[in-house]
Parts: C-alpha cells; structure tokens; sequence
C-alpha cells in the first residue's frame, strides 16, 4: 500500500558549517534570531518496511559520522523545539529536482523495488524571539523564491509524484484573418509574443495568401523565430539617426547596426586567422595549424533577476552549449555580473524585485555551481556594483573552447535525421525568447514564472563527453544546443536551408501534458540537436548508451524547405522556412543623440595627504577592493592550464590583468590564450562611444599586459541596454556601435561574436516610473600568447628596478573613480589614445623578449591605483615621481584614466634596452621598486607615502581613513 | 622499462579524468580513462589493471553528498573486483572526490566496508579554490616513499573536510599510520618558497592553509597496508614547472608528480 514518508537528515551538533544566513537575517533588520538549524528532507512514496528505510537512510542520505536521520509517516506530526519556529521550503511541481531523480535510479540498485516517486526540500528551525510576519519576511526574502519553490511555517505538505496538470493535447486555431490592429496587438500581449504589429501584420498577411488561420504552434514558432532574443531585428534594423552636438544636428540612415560597424569591423581588419566571426554558435579562430579556439558571451539578466541561482545557473550552461555547438571542448569559463548596492536599504528596493543581496548570493552559486561541476575553470570576470542595476542585474557568462580544426560540421543535409541529446522536455523556460526581449514590472515574477529553469550540469557534461567522442568519428553532418526558442528555435536554424520534419509526439518528456506547442518551444536544460546521417544513427547510440545520455530520432531533414511538425498524427505546423527566417518586416527605429552639455572641470585642490586618502577610498570602492571571497568559490585550476591565475603574487592575492591559458589538447605547444575584458558603464552614462573605445582600450591593454601579441587579439560584443524604442536609448546605441567600429579599426582587433540583452528596464506598477539600466558594453578579448614561458604577471619582483609609464596621461577625470570618491563631476571622459596601438605592439616585443619584469594597464583608479595594486601583489615598495609627466596637477596624473596606458617594472640591466624598444613612443621613467614596502608619490616634494600593507587592507575593505 | 596498466576511473560528472591520465602517463604509466558503464557491461575488467585512479569532479552532481552515489557503486557493483584488487596490494589513488567515494564506501582508512571517518562540507561552508602546501608522514604509504619536497598544488572542493566520529576514531588514524598527507603552513614567512621537507611548520596550518578545516590537517589518508591513497588537493595538477602560481617569480618545485611515479613504480610489479 503506497505511503508518504518523510525522512530528515540533521547534522550533528559540531558539524554544521559556518552559516551566512544568521548576517543575511540580520541584514534585514531583525535582530533575534540566535541561530538556524538547517536539515535535508526527502519525501517518499512508495511501499517501504522499516528495514529498508534504514537501509536507504545509512547507505544513502545520511552520512553516519556527521549526520543523524529520523523517518517516519510524512503526515505524522514533528515536535519543534521551544523558542524556534520551523520553516519547510520544498519545489513546485515540475521544477527540476536532481537529487530525487538520482536517488530513483539509485534504489533500484540497492534492490528496494517499493519506491515511486521522491522528492527533496529543506528544513529550517528558527531559534529566537520572533513575530510571525518577520518569519514570513525570512522566508520569503532568504529561504524559498516563490517562482520555483513554496513553504510553509511548519510541516510541508508532501505532495510526491504528483503530476502538473495533465490536460489532454490540443491544437488551437488563432483566427487571425478578422483580427484589427488593436486586437492583433492584445494577442501578441496576452500570448507573451512580444511582437509588433508590423510583425502581428506580416504574420496575418502570410496566412491570408495560404487561405487559413495559423495554428497556435505556428504562431509561437514565429514570434520566437522572430523575437529580440533571437533575430536581433534592433541590431539588424534601419535606424533613423539624429544627433545634436554644440556644432549642429546631423542626421543619418543606418542600415543595420551590425553590418554598418560590427561586421564591417571585421571585414575591414581582414585578419586572416578568423575561421567564423557572427555566423556560428560562437565565434572561431585560428589556434595552431591543427586546432582552432572559439569564444562566446552570452547574458542571462532577466532570468538572473528572477530566480539568481537558476538564472545564472543555466547562464553558465547556455554559453557552454554554445561551445558544444562549435563542437569545441570548454576550455575556459568567464562572467562579469553587475549588482545593485549590497547595503540598498530594504525600503528602496523595488516592489517585485529581490534585494541585491539575495540577486548577488544566487548569481554567485549559480555561477559557480555550474562552471566547477562541468570541470571548466573560471578565469576572468568582474563584479560591479550601482545603483542602476538594482532591478535589473547583469550577468554576462563566457565560455572558450578549444577543437581540432576541421572537424566541426555545420550543415544538415536532406535525409539527415533529427536527434536530440541530454535533457528531457518539460515545461521550463517557456517563452524564455520572447520573455527575454520585454521589460520587466513588479508582475513579471508571476506571470513569467514558468521562463525560469534549473539546470543539472553533469548532464550536460555527459552530453559533452558524448558528442566528442561523436564529433572524432565524423557521426553528425550538424549540430547546434536547444537554447531560447528550444527545439524551434534548433531545429528550425538547421532546417533554415533544406526543410525538416518533426514528430513532436517522440520528443522525450519530463512528464504528460505538456501542448505541442510547449514541447516544441520548451527552454529545457542541457539539450543538443544534432543532423545524423542515417547509417550512423547505430553508432552514435551505442555511443550515447556507454555515457548514459539519452538519445532519440524525432524527425528527419527535408529537401523542400518546409517545416512540417507533427503531433502523432496530426500536422500541427506546415510552415515555409523562408517566410519563417525572411518573413519578418525589418524594424524601423529612431535614434537621437544630445551631446551633454559640457560640464566644466571642477579644479579640486586636494593636498598631498588627501590625496592619499583618497586612494585609499578608490582600493576600498565595492567595484576595485578585492573579489577573492567569490572568485576563490569557482575553480580556476581544472584542466591543468591555467599558467596565469586570476590571483598573483607571493601571497597569491594580487588581481591578474588576465588569464593566460596553455591548453592540456596541445602539449606539444607553448603557444597560450589570454583572455581579458573591458567594461566601464560609468562612461556610458556620459557618452556610449567614448564608453566603446575605453572598453576595448582597456580589453586589449589587459591581454597585452600578461603577453598576448596585439596583432592576434580577437574581441567580442555584448550590449545589455534599455528599451530601443525609446529613440534616446537607441541613440546611445548609435554611438556605441559607432565606438566599436572606432576602436576595433584602432588596434585591427576583429569582432568575432556578440550578442544584446535589450529592454532592460523595470516599470513600477504603482509610480509607473520607468528606469533603464546604464548602458553597458562588455568587451571581452581574446588573445595568442606566442610563448607562455614569457607571459608577464603584475605583481612586483625586485627591489631597485625600473618603473615606467607607457603612454600618455590627459587630464580625463570625467566618469573617473577619482571623482566618484571625492564626490566631483564634470570634465572629459577618457578618450582614444593615438599612440594605444603602437605603445602596445612595443610592449609586445619587450615583453616577449623577456625584458619586462612586471606590467599592469591603467584603468580605473589611473596610475595610482595601478602602482598600488602592483605593490601589494608584489608586496614590495616603490617611489614614484610624477615630475617627468606631462604638466598637469597632481591629481589628474594619478588618477586619470586616459587609454592606452601602462605601468611597467623593468630590471635596470635591461633599462637601455627596454627604453630603446619604446623609442618615439610615450615613455617615462617614473621611479623605482623598493624594498620598504611602501608607496612613496612625489611631485617635487613628498605628496604622501603609504604602508603597503595599509593599501592592502583599504584593498579588502578595511578603510582607515583619517579624520 | 614495462609500461602499467592505469584505469582511470569516469563516472558521470568526474572532470579531473584527462589530467589524472596525463599525470600517469607522465609517470611513465599506460592510462585508460574507463567509463564506469564499461565496467558494468564487462567490456572492461579491473583485474586486468595494475593500477587504479578515481580522478576528481563531481560524480553524480554530488547529489545526497559527495563522492556517496559513486561509492555505492563501488560498494554495490565493484565489491569483489575492487577488494581483490586491493587485496593483492596494487596502488590505487582517490584524488578529491575519488578520495571522497573511497572514504564513504570504507576502503578508506579501511578495511572496507564500514565507513569509518567522513570527508564533509568545508568549515566555511562553500566551495573553495587555491594552492596548499602538502607534507607527507613518514610511513608505509607507497605513494609518498622519498618525498624530500613538500608538494604544492591545488584545493578545489566544497566537501574536503577530514571529519571523525569520536576520540578514538581519530587516535586510531595517528596510531595505525593512517594519515599520509597533511597541510602545512611554514613557521617562517622567509621559507614560503622553500620547499623542503624539512621546513619548520606550525604546530597547526590554520586558515587558509587548511583550507577546509580538516582535523588535525589532514589532507590525505592511506589504508593500513598502504597501498591505497586517498586525498582531497589535486597533486595532478601540478605536474610541470609552468602550472605553479609563482613561476613568473621564477619560483619552482613542489611538483605533485612524485605520487604517481611511486605509484607506478609499485604498479610495474603487477604487469
């Protein structure tokens, strides 16, 4: 007879970890929690004997030295201690729950044949004097998120094995043909298509010449196909551009941002070592003769926003799949991740939206939960923290791979059949593309709940170990991941040429129910498209068995260009695949860009020690301080190439410019990768272009620094911005794109990929106010290190050694630090350098002949914060005179962040040589290493002098600041 | 010279497989990265290995804790295979959550079944990456015979920390030679980069250089007759000279390579 057992695993006393959720509850303002005891729940239905529980409990879920395990009927009462208040947060139906799958198949091996469904949750006792409104506070704000979760105070109703809603597949017609403006555009809103009316129009018009009413599968395929997220039609649209500067308005027509300056970019460049640049899953250069690397950055901000663990979670594993779908090996991990202030007080923060804290805790997990079970090491990144990003959080996620060149196939062929790998279907992340492409309001966590999803990396990387075997023996003619717009938007891409048939019936499902136009747009984790040719369909089965991946055929390509779904034996979409891909109407937009007003300079007059403070405030900035404490929670070791580590230095703390990679596939090589970023919003806020050329300034100074060849860097695009039917939104794009194109052209560095995240803004339901985040441009570079024995570290080395200056220092304070710190604004936003190219072509050449001893880029903090950082890597001195730079004040020499600057170490046995590398170029000599461990400024007279170690602690955020 | 047998270990979700492999190669031993499916189906046989590596990563996702779903797979499947080979005194190596899954199926410290000791969540209670300083007790390991150099290498682990029942259980570890490998932290900050075993160490590493809290620092555990090692830093990934977190401060050494020459040393008896 099937019951319901629950069973709670407890940590002995002793045994618990150290706990973030008793500061987490005292962040909220409720100080009387003294402690939280948290337990492991496992519901189980099936018929069990007290034998078997106990067998299950010793072998299975508890460990018996540090846990203890009681079991019983779930509906059978559990005392609570006196003083505590429990809390029980389990899963809503149909969310993925990993450990219960795995523990299913499990049982069956230990020979319990009585188990029939499981489920996991979590318990919480509250000890402490607390009202039952702050414990709902507790839960809801710390412990469950209701958009994949539910809790109770007390026992969790155990509802195991139960099923979401299994209503019987249907197909419904939409009737389009009588629909007028007003009513077509309440279908796109009702539905969550996110399309225009020129779009709801053209779709009208398409049927109105096939002579019927599209079905609701066709309608969905088309605004996925057709959405933001996946046509890009802002970035591809005709732009009608203003822009108003001091000397007058100019307008212009662009057609198609991309092409205008990214793609053109590219094309100009001509670099010979870009094998795929925007035309593939990620894009691909040139490693050895025989191997070729491949980079992608994706973002995952309104999933992040939602549900932070899971959104960045499958962040992590979508750009991954993108690599997969390259067929390249994942090599390397990278993620930048924007916050709101992680102090905002609880009552400024947005009605719907999770306080910044909870976004930064679950980001920060989900990053690292999926890069470091996959086995790929996390090598670069940032965390910013402004207000701007409160509601909308930022989660950039890159990943590179590595893959011998030649063996990636990318076009299916008719006769090919459709296999899908990994993951089973459910209903997760529906409307994910179109989701993706709208704003968000205090409503969205309800309406869009089911955009969300969790992701299971081992499955993935399951799913990896089999296609690489697939890819070695030549099994597939195509292959692409089911990322937004799952199947569809898969299938279809591939099919975009030849035509293909889906059974949607076969598609393997996580449970009944779901509509065929669920399946077929479901956002499903962790699952590959591959086009198979028909006689090696057995191979790549035996293949998958041996991984333990599933497998299966749903359909097959066609020669006619027709996409044709099928739901057992009905025909629920019969679409032409050119009016699918070509049949969208280009998007007209408008654009307008005002210069701002110049704001003067303020001409601040700090003395010398107050200019020392405020160094001290820059290393303690949220943004500059240390990031150790997250970055030491993604493994940055797996796979053994890591020859330039995120941390430096004897104590292994300093912060590395980049990452430099010698790959484990090429031993025979000392050929390396750098990769590096670049992402300054706070000049975006003043000027998106001049934001553009500092960002890829900076991208490209920070791979230079660690050794790459400037003549081989690639770099890669990623916009999150507002809503680009706002014209001054758009407009800011317009100089960005411009920017891109700038700066690419400047250092001849190729764009090979990029990707947008646009409506990013929150509307707030009550006050109707609308807030778009700062524009913000990641770049991100890639680089060839010709010879990792000769990469360079920053941290300081030797006492007496030379320290130089490259490039020239402007008075450009404007978006600066510098200013943020003291409370300034106004000036000149940092520039293009002219001399940025060449300086680092000159570096290259003295770093790759061993001449440099340490190198650090400028970039934010200028020159001192430079200086400093190298110090404390180094944990050495050194004393620096500004005397031989430019005339400018004190304060714009150390604190500007003008481009195209470096601060390099030199042994001065090497001086003659190093200076004669630089001849020509800016180059000045600024001072010297010492070994007192102590920077030293002077400009004439001692401007101030700083303890190493009192750097270092301002740099971990412990500010002493003087009165 | 003969060239050994390794099997390394895959189950789903390891990811430490290739440089386990490249590091017995290195050591002048044959590696095969062996799905476990493989095992299960009998295309494989342990007995025809001389040695065995259960690499790092997460298998199974580390769902109901790490290293327990693969240790009952040991435990379940592999009992007879793997207590023969073990038995017969072939070297076989856990590294992290190899380590784990040996510990939580018994054969570590052994004898299996009983699960004696447990490798358990960190005491700051996350995921943790950075390079540890590795010492190794004198005794009947055959893995850490002659190491006149400490080892540097990498943590990369949320669940490493060494955790015992009792009092005894833990006197029985010091009394029957059963710790191998523990965290040291130099007494001296000059001697940071010397890498001499003889180094003066604290009495206790302490934070970080424990990096996870392990009772008396315990890094790695051996079976009595010591010819099974288990241990939770990742000695493969520190197998040339370019992989050290200093060399561009030209500091060198510390090599975790040593382990698995020794290993297959002691494997080539088998072949």
């Amino acid at each position: 007879m099937d019951q319901i057992y629950r069973i709670e695993v407890i940590p002995r006393p002793g045994e618990v970890p150290d706990d973030y959720l008793l500061g987490d509850i005292a962040a909220l303002g409720i100080a009387g929690v003294q402690r939280v005891e948290r337990s492991e729940l496992y519901f189980l239905r099936g018929d069990l004997a007290e034998a078997q529980l106990a067998q299950l409990c010793g072998e299975l879920l508890a460990d018996p030295v540090v846990q203890t395990a009681r079991w019983g009927r779930a509906d059978a009462p559990i005392p609570t201690p006196a003083g505590a208040v429990r809390v029980e947060v389990g899963l809503r139906q149909g969310v993925t729950d990993s450990v219960a799958s795995n523990l299913l198949a499990r049982v069956k091996l230990l020979g319990l044949d009585g188990l029939a469904a499981a489920a996991s949750a979590q318990s919480y006792l509250l000890h402490g004097r607390l009202d039952e409104e702050q414990v709902h506070l507790i839960a809801r704000r710390l412990l469950h998120n209701e958009v994949i979760q539910h809790y109770r105070l007390g026992q969790l109703d155990s509802h195991v094995g139960e099923e979401p809603r299994a209503a019987a597949a249907r197909l419904t017609q939409v009737p389009l043909s009588q629909m007028d403006e007003a009513t077509l555009l309440r279908t796109s809103r009702e539905r969550l298509l996110s399309l225009d009316l020129a779009e709801m129009r053209a779709i009208q018009g398409y049927f109105a010449r096939e002579g019927r009413e599209p079905t609701d599968v066709e309608l969905e395929s088309l605004a996925q196909t057709w959405s933001e997220h996946c046509v890009h039609k802002t970035f591809k649209g005709i732009v009608e551009y203003t822009e108003t500067t001091p000397q007058g308005v100019t307008t212009e027509r662009i057609d198609s941002l991309i092409k205008t300056y990214l793609a053109a970019a590219t094309r100009e460049i001509e670099a010979p070592w870009v094998l795929s640049a925007f035309v593939d899953n990620a894009g691909i250069v040139e490693f050895t003769p025989d191997f070729e690397v491949s980079f992608k950055v994706e973002t995952h901000n309104h999933p992040s926003a939602l549900e932070p663990f899971g959104g960045a979670n499958t962040g992590v594993g979508g750009v991954v799949r993108d690599i997969m779908g390259v067929s390249a090996r994942p090599i390397a991990n990278t993620d930048i991740l924007c916050f709101g202030p992680l102090d905002l007080p609880l009552e400024q923060v947005p009605s719907g939206v999770l306080h910044p804290r909870r976004i930064y805790n679950g980001v920060v997990g989900g990053v690292e939960d999926y890069g470091n079970k996959m086995g790929i090491p996390t090598v670069n990144g940032a965390i910013l923290f402004e207000p701007g990003y409160t509601a909308n959080p930022l989660v950039y996620c890159g990943c590179v791979g590595i893959a011998p060149r030649g063996r990636h196939r990318r076009h299916a062929r008719p006769g090919d059949l459709v296999v899908v790998l990994g993951g089973r279907t459910g209903r997760d992340g529906l409307h994910g593309a179109t989701f993706s492409s709208i704003e968000l309001t205090d409503e969205t966590g309800e309406v869009s709940g089911g955009a969300v999803q969790i992701g299971n990396p081992i499955t993935e990387k399951m799913v990896l170990d089999a296609i690489l075997v697939a890819r070695d023996e030549g099994l597939y003619d195509a292959i692409t991941d089911c990322g937004a717009g799952g199947l569809s938007s898969a299938v279809s891409e591939m099919g975009e040429e030849t035509g293909v048939t889906v059974h949607l019936e076969r598609v393997p499902l996580k449970y009944h129910g779901l509509q065929p136009w669920e399946i077929w747009l479901s956002e499903a984790q962790e699952r590959m498209v591959l086009g198979v040719p028909p006689e090696h369909e057995a191979r790549l089965r035996r293949i998958c068995e041996g991984y333990s991946v599933e497998m299966t055929v749903i359909g097959a390509f066609r020669d006619d260009g027709r996409l044709l779904l099928w739901y057992e034996d009905q025909v629920v979409a019969d679409l032409s695949m050119a009016f699918l891909h070509g049949g969208i109407p280009r998007r007209q937009l408008k654009a307008a860009w005002t210069a701002p007003a110049p704001a003067p300079d303020p001409a601040a007059s700090f003395s010398g020690a107050e200019l020392g403070q405020l160094l001290l405030r820059i290393l303690a900035h949220p943004n500059i301080r240390s990031k150790e404490d997250v970055v030491r929670r993604y493994d940055h070791e797996v796979q053994g190439g890591t020859v330039i580590k995120p941390f430096i230095g004897p104590s292994s703390a300093g912060p590395s410019d980049a990452a430099v990679l010698k790959p484990l596939e090429v031993p025979d090589s000392w050929l390396g990768l750098a990769l590096g970023c670049g992402f300054n919003p706070a000049y975006g806020a003043i000027d998106p272009y001049a934001m553009a050329i500092s960002a890829i300034d900076e991208a490209v100074r920070n791979v230079v620094a660690v050794g790459a060849d400037p003549a081989q860097i690639s770099i890669l695009d990623n916009f999150c911005w507002g809503n680009p039917l706002l014209p001054d939104r758009m407009g800011g794009l317009v100089r960005a794109c411009k920017g891109c194109y700038d700066g690419a052209r400047q250092y001849g560095t190729p764009f090979i990929s990029g990707k947008d995240s646009l409506n990013n803004e929150y509307t707030d339901r009550a006050t109707g106010q609308q807030v778009a985040i700062p524009p913000s441009l990641l770049i991100s570079a890639m680089g060839l290190v010709p010879d990792v024995r000769r990469a360079c570290t920053m941290d300081l080395k030797a006492s007496g050694d030379i320290l130089y200056l490259l490039g020239e220092t402007r008075r450009e304070l404007a978006g600066s630090y510098y200013h943020r710190v003291a409370g300034l604004s106004g000036g000149a936003v940092p520039g293009m350098a002219e001399a940025g190219p060449a300086t680092a072509r000159a570096l290259h050449r003295a770093i790759a002949s061993g001449l440099v001893r340490a190198c650090h880029d400028c970039s934010e903090g200028g020159l001192a914060l430079a200086a400093a950082e190298m110090a404390l890597a180094g944990g050495l001195g050194a004393e620096i005179a500004l005397d031989r730079l430019p005339e400018l004040p004190a304060d714009a020499l150390l604190f500007s962040e003008s481009n195209g600057r470096y601060l390099v170490e030199v042994a001065p046995e090497q001086a003659a040589a190093f200076e004669a590398l630089l001849a020509g170029l800016p180059c000045a000599r600024l001072g010297r290493v010492t070994a007192a461990a102590e920077l030293v400024v002077k400009q004439g007279a001692t401007l101030f002098a700083l303890p190493v170690a009192q750097l270092e602690r301002a740099w971990r955020g412990h500010l002493e600041v003087q009165p | 010279m003969n060239q050994p047998r390794v099997m390394i270990l895959h189950a789903p979700g390891t990811n430490r497989d290739r440089e386990a492999a490249l590091a017995c190669e290195v050591a002048g031993g044959a590696p095969e990265i062996v799905h476990i499916n493989q095992l299960i189906g009998g295309e494989r046989e342990l007995a025809a290995y001389q040695m065995l590596v259960l690499p790092g990563g997460f298998s199974y996702g580390d769902d109901l804790g790490a290293g327990r779903l693969w240790a009952n797979d040991l435990y379940h499947r592999f009992r007879q295979a793997l207590d023969a080979f073990v038995g017969a005194g072939k070297p076989v190596m856990g590294i992290c959550n190899g380590f784990q899954a040996l510990v939580k199926a018994g054969y570590l410290p052994g004898p299996a079944p009983r699960q004696r000791v447990t490798l358990t969540f960190n005491r700051r209670g996350h995921f943790e990456c950075r390079w540890v300083r590795l010492r190794a007790t004198k005794g009947r390991c055959l893995f850490t015979q002659g190491l006149d150099e400490d080892i540097l290498c990498p943590v990369a682990h949320g669940e490493g920390r060494l955790a015992v029942p009792d009092a005894a259980a833990r006197q029985t570890l010091w009394a029957e030679g059963l710790i191998a490998i523990r965290y040291v932290a130099p007494e001296r900050e000059a001697d940071a980069a010397n890498l001499a075993a003889t180094v003066p160490v604290r009495p206790e590493a302490g934070y970080p250089a424990n990096p996870n809290g392990a009772v008396d620092d315990i890094a790695g555990l051996c079976n009595a007759a010591g010819n099974v090692l288990g241990l939770m830093p990742h000695p493969e990934d520190h197998l040339y000279a370019y992989q050290h977190p200093r060399w561009t401060r030209g500091e060198r050494g510390g090599l975790g390579l040593p382990l698995f020459v020794n290993g297959v040393r002691a494997a080539r008896a088998f072949a």
